[in-house]
């Protein structure tokens, strides 16, 4: 069963049944879960979760559906890899890359649909339902696929057959708007006012979000149940990003923190922060569509919108709805946000390729070139161990490296080969 | 931008309802949440007759289109 007391508004404070909502009805503000943390605190120990599957269901009693029958296609325990080789590179002796591109649908998103769709179903719903660009549209379809629910996924219309064939194989019902970007989120707003389906990320987005805490929980069990010095973590609307600081936060407060006293989560959960709880949040956004970055390096308390720009798909998010959310984050941790050139994010791909073996989607290669940028400037430093999070797989983007191909054309004779190879 | 009742005039010269939510105003920024009643044609008018004051108008509930 999920421990749950209800939703509550992030702004206003009002409480709400724990219902297929998203905004408060009062002053329009954003509604969170509301746990019920004093029996978790009961229930939850370091051994239940190790017991558990090796998913994101193994952290069932910290998330908000409940874990008893799950939509699980295996999403989670990604590996994390201590990066000598890129560390060398940029100067680091304790960094780690959490490869969250090797999930079931090649990306982070599974985390997040997977506790939106099992939450679906405890409302009975049976249609799954979101607006994508790519990553979410697939995970959607796959999850409602092993569900055995309808999926509705809505697209531009000019969007490439690559990514089309990654949702399309789960069999979903694909809508691909002749519009541009405001025409297509402003049309699937009213859909989803209009339609008795599951929007992940609009009438499900107080559960769906939680689904990302689960990237936080796994890093600091892959570190014998610590926290980093510094993360590096891509950003689109802000929510993964302050997801990732919650879970630190909630392992802190229910003890589970290895030498880390427990503590009262207070009035407002989303806001916990515990002091032991050190970790610097580094937010990394591509320059063509970085309003928080734009908003944290100008000293604002609110994020203005930007129309997308960028190689970065995955981020492009121009009106980010997490993103006052994350600048609070940013300043309570001591981290920073970083737009990085767009003609790095390519660079990123591929020393992280070069290095560690591992072929990340765009969202990788701005977190890349940010930590690189992060590590010049002196914020990390040699032995601070620090986690970077690849949160897509390179194939789904494989078009902004095509000038990295380079291959030496031979005849099919032992001195064409040699005459190459030797050059 | 600030001395003029933008959000005024949009009740006034146009057949909407307006209803301030929340709201943050300074000297030389500031938001608000703003619900509107009325036709769709109608708030299409007066949203376009804001944004041609230079205001910038989103969903509050930020992009759903994701990556």
């Amino acid at each position: 069963m999920a421990y749950l007391n209800g939703l509550k508004c992030r702004e206003c404070g009002r409480d709400y049944p724990a219902e297929p909502l998203n905004v408060c009805d009062f002053c329009f503000g954003p509604l969170e879960v509301a746990y019920d943390y004093s029996t978790i605190r009961e229930v939850v120990t370091r051994d239940r979760i190790t017991a558990g599957p090796l998913s994101v269901w193994r952290y069932k009693d910290l998330l908000p559906a409940s874990g008893d029958n799950p939509v699980d296609i295996m999403t989670g325990m990604t590996p994390l890899m201590k990066a000598n080789n890129l560390g060398k590179e940029l100067g680091l002796d304790n960094l780690y890359i959490k490869n969250d591109s090797v999930n079931p649908t090649f990306s982070f998103k599974d985390r997040v649909v997977s506790v939106a769709c099992t939450k679906a179903l405890e409302f009975g719903y049976e249609v799954l339902s979101c607006a994508s660009t790519g990553n979410l549209a697939a995970s959607v379809a796959a999850h409602a696929a092993r569900a055995g629910i309808k999926a509705v996924v809505f697209i531009p219309g000019d969007l490439e057959k690559g990514k089309v064939i990654n949702a399309a194989i789960y069999g979903p019902t694909i809508m691909a708007i002749d519009g541009n970007y405001d025409d297509v989120n402003r049309l699937c707003s009213e859909i989803a006012d209009n339609y008795p389906w599951a929007f992940v990320n609009v009438n499900m987005r107080p559960y769906y979000a939680e689904g990302s805490k689960t990237l936080g929980y796994e890093v600091a069990e892959q570190l014998d149940w610590q926290v980093p010095d510094h993360v590096v973590v891509p950003a689109a609307s802000g929510a993964m990003f302050t997801k990732i600081w919650k879970g630190f936060n909630e392992l802190a407060c229910l003890g589970l923190l290895d030498g880390v006293e427990g503590m009262s989560f207070g009035e407002d959960q989303n806001s916990v922060h515990h002091p032991e709880v050190k970790t610097k949040m580094h937010m990394a956004q591509a320059f063509g569509c970085s309003p928080i970055a734009a908003a944290w390096n100008n000293g604002q308390t609110h994020v203005v919108p930007v129309k997308p720009d960028t190689i970065a798909k995955s981020l492009a998010i121009g009106n980010p709805a997490d993103g006052i959310y994350a600048l609070k984050v940013i300043q309570e941790s001591g981290g920073s946000a970083t737009a990085t050139p767009e003609k790095t994010v390519a660079e990123g791909i591929e020393l992280l390729a070069r290095t560690e073996g591992i072929f990340t989607e765009t969202a990788g290669g701005v977190s890349i070139s940010v930590l690189k940028s992060l590590v010049e400037a002196g914020a990390i430093k040699r032995d601070e161990r620090t986690v970077v999070y690849i949160t897509g797989n390179g194939l789904k983007t494989q078009e902004v490296v095509e000038n990295a191909v380079n291959t030496l054309p031979i005849k099919p004779t032992m001195g064409s080969f040699e005459s190459a190879f030797n050059a | 931008m600030v001395t003029e009742p933008v959000i005024y005039n949009l009740g006034k010269d146009f057949e909407i309802e307006t209803n301030i939510r929340r709201a943050d105003v300074r000297e030389d920024t500031g938001w608000v949440i703003l619900e509107l009643k009325g036709t769709e044609e109608e708030i299409e008018k007066g949203l376009n007759w804001v944004a041609s004051k230079g205001v910038r108008v989103d969903s509050i509930s930020g992009d759903l289109i994701q990556g």
